[in-house]
């Protein structure tokens, strides 16, 4: 099921390091890697998993590079797709940003981390603040031999011991996404709410922490009905939540990592009216000019407002001469993303603005048919929850007894937001 | 700091240089020398020749520096395995550092260094970790195990790590477990010696579910995975297992939710089919499931290629979610093929009109391989709900006005299918197909709508000229498109033979004249010749009604789908192959995983067809039937040895498509079978008897030249299973026997390969009467080359039992150091006639009236037969007793009532009626019919010896 290898390349395809883990695939393979992409990109069968030979090649872009592994045997390929994306993760935490030149820049202490991110193509420690403790860049400077730290074998193997904080404080941000599909006939096809809660947490010690939320079915359990409560359909939980706890009693308690992390994530099907609305007209009169009528609507309480809305109407590739009024924000051309950007900075709940645009077309059509790309919206609606999810508690014992205190925060923004358009 | 400088410097002298400050002792020097190596060894360059030195720095107590040396170590190692014996010392010292974080180090990199000269030094310091005070030592450690166990997996063994390792299962740190599990797991893959030490027990298992709630993300998918090679003794543990693990479900990573979902699938087969903690487990599936449809694209295809196995064996988590699977403009191309595949997986006629406007949309799309599997995924909904075969068709006419060339022509291939499934009810639209003719330019565009041309060549006018026009070219088209043109002229001959002779005779002479395509010659001569011998005959033939096609194109085979579910998140799943397919030699016998493999056969055909390849399936149906590819039934050799051509019948409902292919691939097998008994060419044998009988024929045929044994029990000839081609150099012959009450296998086992073969294990399928072999396979090993060996195996009831069509069939799967090899044979029913089958006879009597006379089947003996004494012997030597014996009737004639019970309980009755002119009629009567062929083809052959 392991990993055999592990590589990234530059987007030519050479390796700027790499990590032979098992030694059962000739490292040399990966030259075949490279010209199998584009065989593939141009037979139309882009797969992130490709084989040459028995040997398999998964992997993702990201940036400027490519990170591949490698596998002969019967991988777990789900194990190594969530690997590749962890390592992109810890080494953002290491040096920012993951591209070519920050590999080049720091090949040492990559090698370091590859070392102890996985053995024998089974992944191990990946905790960014943990092996922060123990692989560090500066290390030859102190001149003191690191150890390893509890935390990676300890059930607690995210927090470390010994942390402490002048004042004790714990922000909890809750961010719902909407992510929306319309119809080219108005239909709701998809309306589903991907909510996270993020916290960023400064506390002192070991700390056991308690949420409680308006869960529709803890309420149920513990017979209070009445109650406004939500119907969480899946959620997903950072490892530090016991998950055990949960299952039985809807619990949700956790001994925190220090500082930010995601806590939880959750999905709902929504049966709400899509936030922002977008109607639009277009009549394409080939050879001649394009014309747009659309309309935007908040569709939220009149006592919120969106905030950087930011409407993105797609315009055929050859059009020109772009001409448009809006009844509120502004209207600009990108033909960089053959689109129409629409932005407004404040939308008040109910309101409804309305864009016109026109473009021209060449005479002669273009040969190749082009997509009808949706409607894209994107926008901010702060102290908000489409779900209604609250928070209702944030419990923090730890045993030296401090108080510490919650900063709790809503947001509800776009997802995956589409409109599609005739 | 940047580290790039160290990747700058290329001149000359330069290695030199680096070794004179490896020498010296400046540490920093030092420690920049190795960085610059270790840039060097990063592009690429040869630094090999500095491991002397580097080894001579080995032992220094920084760490950094330490670390880069053990990296140039494990990357120079294998090239310089004389010196690679210098860096022992170091390791064993560095095993008892005082800092866990070297000691650790070392034994990582020691497992690292693949030499087997110095493996055996690293045995004391690895034994020395396994039982290290501090856990991280420890979990490094046991993954050493495994390291090791690659490069000499005798020594591991010998040494007694396994134990070890299996120790580490009950340590208190839940990492530490977890990898031993993953180390144990992979050694027991690979190793016969260790799989049973990898086999986990009750209260391992429940150790690692213990060790499951505490241990990292990754922990957690080992031990996970693990649990879902385990299969629970009872349906109560499957329960307390599947409540272990369903939390899991909400876990963050999609790695750990997909291995749930693994062991929760593979419980879900154990648990009572019907009970309430099913159905919500069922429930709870769905939701994680969908999420990981909002994960990073790459995961999304690993679990949309995943959910197709899922739905495919439990439709009822997703059918409500279809919605989740719309596809979206940014997904890429490769999610939104998935996405299509598990639409029409979950396709009703209650979410059809919906998904029917999803695909509309997606037809008009940019990406050429997105639309074409859009229009080919509006032909299989209509095939599929009938219901919507109107609307779909309206669909495809609309998209084919839209003259796109390969929207026309993707649609009219499944235009044809829908011909197939509702014969005579849109031959409307055929003028708007004909007004697209010139833009067909792929094969199975054109083969279909010839097909659609013959079938449909009395409705259309001017056929003959469209016809003749693409005769034109005949020579420069496709074989495929070949085939369909000669039957499809050949029909329109038959319908309208006064206008068209001209036009057959110019076809036939050039597909048996002008051509080196022998599949288009024989059917060309099979066709000439059955029209100029007897025309009605041809009629009946070429113009035969067709079977119905199936609903479902591309599903898995059951069993190869059992398999795939047990390899849910790995590439087995993605590939949708098992890891035997794409996975070198070494593949693990488990009972669990065995009793769901498939037949190999069938593995190779049916998944080299990605299941979108509608069309591709239907271009099967063309070529000649005895090598057809395209039978999921029974794709073995030794089905189309013993019954030639039928698999076709034998087959569930044969593959979609194919139109016309299915009316000459009877024709041709008529052929075959007329020659075969000497009888008239064609006619009758289109009207084939139904599958079982023709599968007792085929026996018939054997037992018939089989040279007369003497009149006990009845043993077949040994016929060949597993040709040596097949088996990679292993030949089996076999054939089954009755002795003392038991079954037995006796096979040869035949080494027709160049190097001796050893490791030889057997395993079955499940099958319809639950055989399995009682003991281990004994072949002599190493089997040396043209060593045959016989062998005889028993074989008890109590497997597990799975209706198999024929009832008859038992696939068998054999391996050795070579691999593993998968054939199917069939057993004779005379061997499963057991010894106290003699009925009461009043219980006989009451029986016989009981039974109405619809269970009733009989059946004249085409042979006459010996003397009655001589009858009874061969009958009672089978296990068929005599229950009565009455001569009844002027003409004397003699009733026999027998009586035999098969080996798992089920009794058939027969009436032997012997005329005396010798013709004799059997009837047999029983409560399960679906026996009843394969009773009847053993008595024939007990009777006929």
């Amino acid at each position: 099921m392991p990993a055999s290898a592990v590589f990234i390349l530059d987007l030519k395809g050479k390796p700027l390091i790499s990590r032979d883990y098992r030694g059962d695939v000739e490292m040399s393979v990966i030259d075949k890697f490279l010209p199998l992409v584009m065989d593939n990109e141009e037979e139309g069968l882009m797969t992130p998993i490709l084989i040459h030979e028995k040997v398999t090649f998964i992997y993702l872009k990201h940036r400027n590079i490519y990170l591949v592994a490698t596998a002969i045997k019967n991988a777990n390929v789900a194990v190594i797709f969530s690997f590749l994306h962890r390592i992109i993760e810890v080494f953002q935490e290491y040096f920012k940003e993951m591209e070519e030149e920050s590999i080049r820049d720091n090949f040492v202490i990559i090698y370091e981390l590859m070392d102890e991110l996985m053995d024998y193509g089974y992944p191990q420690t990946t905790e960014s603040k943990i092996l922060k403790e123990y692989i560090t860049q500066e290390s030859h400077k102190l001149q003191i031999t690191p150890s390893v730290p509890d935390a990676v074998t300890n059930a607690v193997s995210w927090r470390k011991q010994g942390i402490k904080y002048r004042k004790n404080e714990v922000f909890l941000d809750v961010i719902e996404s909407v992510n929306l599909l319309v119809s080219a006939n108005a239909q709701v096809l998809q309306s589903e709410i991907v909510g996270s809660v993020k916290m960023n947490v400064h506390l002192t010690g070991m700390p056991e922490l308690r949420l409680g939320l308006n869960d529709k079915i803890l309420f149920e359990n513990t017979g209070r009905t009445r109650s406004k409560a939500v119907e969480l359909e899946d959620v997903k939980f950072h490892q530090c939540v016991r998950l055990s706890r949960f299952e039985n009693d809807r619990t949700i308690s956790f001994v925190p990592p220090d500082g930010e992390f995601e806590l939880m994530s959750y999905r709902l099907n929504t049966q709400v009216k899509p936030l922002i609305w977008v109607e639009s007209v277009i009549e394409r009169h080939s050879h001649s000019r394009v014309e747009y009528l659309i309309k935007a609507k908040g569709q939220f309480k009149r006592r919120s407002t969106a905030n950087d809305v930011e409407i993105l109407i797609p315009v055929p590739a050859d059009a020109d001469t772009p001409r448009h009024r809006c009844t509120a924000g502004t209207a600009t051309y990108a033909p960089e993303k053959n689109a129409l950007s629409w932005k407004i900075k404040s939308f008040p709940g109910g309101k409804e603005y309305v864009l016109r645009a026109h473009f021209g077309l060449p005479s002669v059509q273009s040969e190749e048919g082009e997509g009808r790309p949706p409607i894209s919206v994107k926008f901010e609606i702060p102290y908000f929850t489409t779900s209604g999810i609250q928070v209702r508690y944030l419990k923090i014992i730890e045993k030296s007894g401090y108080q510490a205190l919650p900063w709790v925060r809503y947001i509800t923004q776009n997802g995956d937001y589409q409109l599609r358009t005739h | 700091m940047s580290d790039a400088k160290y990747f700058t410097t290329t001149k000359k002298g330069e290695l030199a240089e680096l070794r004179a400050d490896l020498q010296g002792d400046k540490r920093d020097k030092k420690k920049d020398a190795i960085k610059k190596i270790i840039a060097n060894m990063t592009v690429g360059k040869d630094v090999s020749s500095l491991f002397p030195d580097i080894v001579n720095c080995m032992q220094t107590d920084n760490l950094e520096l330490k670390k880069l040396v053990y990296l140039y170590l494990m990357n120079y190692a294998k090239s310089q395995p004389d010196l690679a014996i210098l860096a022992v010392n170091t390791f064993s010292k560095d095993c008892e550092d005082p800092n866990p974080l070297i000691r650790a180090l070392a034994v990582r990199t020691m497992g690292c260094i693949r030499v087997d000269k110095i493996t055996e030094y690293l045995c004391d310091p690895l034994r020395k970790c396994l039982k290290d005070e501090d856990p991280y030592v420890r979990k490094t450690a046991a993954v050493c195990v495994a390291k090791l166990h690659d490069i000499n997996s005798q020594l591991v063994e010998e040494q007694g790590f396994l134990d070890l390792l299996r120790e580490l299962l009950s340590d208190s740190v839940p990492m530490v477990v977890a990898n031993a599990v993953a180390s144990l797991a992979e050694i027991s893959e690979t190793s016969p010696a260790a799989a049973d030490l990898g086999e986990l027990d009750t209260p391992a298992i429940n150790k690692l579910l213990t060790a499951l709630n505490e241990c990292t993300e990754w922990g957690q998918v080992f031990i996970l995975d693990s649990i879902s090679n385990y299969h629970p003794s009872e349906e109560r543990e499957a329960q307390s297992i599947c409540e272990r693990v369903t939390p899991r479900l909400s876990h963050a990573n999609a790695a750990v939710v997909l291995s749930a979902v693994k062991v929760l699938m593979q419980m879900m087969d154990i648990l009572p089919q019907d009970s309430g903690y099913l159905q919500g487990l069922t429930r709870k599936l769905a939701p994680p499931l969908v999420t990981l449809l909002s994960t990073e694209a790459e995961i999304q295809y690993v679990a949309l290629r995943n959910i197709n196995l899922i739905v495919q064996k439990r439709p009822e988590i997703l059918r409500d979610e279809i919605k989740v699977f719309f596809v979206k403009y940014n997904d890429p191309i490769y999610v939104k093929l998935e996405k299509l595949d598990v639409m029409i997986r979950l396709c009703t006629s209650q979410n059809i009109s919906s998904i029917l406007s999803e695909l509309k949309e997606y037809a008009t799309e940019v990406d050429v391989d997105f639309v074409r599997k859009s229009v080919r995924a509006i032909g299989r909904c209509a095939i599929k709900v009938e219901s919507s075969a109107d609307k779909c068709v309206s669909t495809l006419v609309d998209l084919i006005q839209t003259k796109v060339t390969y929207v026309v022509q993707e649609a009219i291939v499944v235009i044809k299918d829908i011909f197939r499934k509702y014969p005579n009810q849109y031959e409307g639209i055929i003028s708007t197909l004909c007004q697209n003719l010139d833009s067909l330019d792929e094969p199975d565009a054109r083969a279909s709508m010839i097909w659609i041309l013959g079938e449909y060549c009395d409705r259309i006018d001017e056929v003959e000229e469209i016809l003749g026009s693409f005769l034109e070219g005949f020579q420069d088209e496709n074989p495929q498109v070949q085939l369909q043109l000669l039957t499809a002229v050949v029909k329109l001959f038959l319908k309208k033979p006064t206008t068209t002779q001209e036009l057959v005779q110019m076809v036939l002479t050039k597909a048996t004249q002008d051509t080196d395509n022998p599949d288009l010659r024989d059917r060309g001569y099979i066709y000439w010749r059955l029209l100029s011998t007897d025309p009605a005959a041809a009629k009946e033939v070429v113009l035969a009604e067709k079977p119905v096609i199936s609903e479902e194109t591309d599903l898995l085979e059951p069993s190869l789908l059992d398999e795939l579910l047990c390899h849910i998140s790995t590439l087995a799943s993605v590939y949708h192959k098992p890891p035997s397919a794409f996975v070198e030699g070494k593949i693990p016998v488990r009972k669990i995983t065995l009793d769901k493999r498939p037949q190999q056969s069938e593995s190779e055909t049916t998944e080299d067809q990605p299941p979108e390849q509608l069309s591709a399936v239907s271009s099967d149906t063309q070529p000649t039937p005895p090598q057809d590819p395209q039978d999921p039934g029974t794709g073995d050799l030794l089905g189309d040895l013993l019954s030639l051509d039928l698999p076709s019948y034998n087959a569930a409902p044969p593959t979609i498509g194919g139109g016309g292919g299915l009316a000459e691939f009877d024709m041709l097998s008529g052929g075959i079978g007329g020659l075969q008994l000497g009888g008239p060419l064609g006619g009758g044998m289109v009207t084939a008897p139904p599958p079982a009988s023709m599968a007792g024929l085929g026996m018939d045929f054997f037992s018939l030249s089989a040279p007369a044994p003497q009149p006990n029990n009845l043993v077949a000839p040994k016929t060949v299973w597993l040709n040596s081609t097949q088996g990679k150099g292993l030949e089996i012959s076999g054939t089954f026997a009755r002795r003392n009450g038991k079954v037995f296998l006796d096979a040869t086992f035949t080494n027709k390969a160049l190097g001796p073969m050893s490791d030889f294990a057997i395993q079955f399928n499940k099958n319809s009467f639950g055989l399995a072999p009682a003991a281990q396979l004994y072949v002599q090993s190493p089997l040396f080359p043209n060593q045959p060996f016989n062998t005889s195996l028993e074989l008890v009831t109590g497997g597990v039992v799975m209706l198999m069509n024929p009832l008859d069939l038992l696939q068998v799967a054999v391996k050795n150091n070579v691999g593993v090899f998968y054939f199917s044979c069939n057993i004779p029913a005379y061997t499963l006639f057991v010894e106290d089958g003699k009925m009461d006879r009043k219980v006989f009597l009451s029986s016989w009236k009981e039974l109405p006379s619809s269970n009733e089947v009989q059946k004249t003996l085409s042979y006459p037969l010996a003397d009655l004494d001589s009858v009874k012997t061969k009958l009672e030597a089978n296990n068929v007793f005599i229950i009565a014996e009455r001569t009844v009737g002027e003409d004397m004639q003699v009733l026999l009532y027998v009586s035999t019970k098969l080996i798992n309980g089920l009794t058939v009755l027969g009436e032997l009626k012997i005329l005396r002119n010798g013709q004799t009629t059997l009837s047999l009567k029983t409560n399960a019919m679906n026996v009843v062929p394969l009773v009847q083809s053993s008595l024939d052959a007990i009777l006929s010896q």
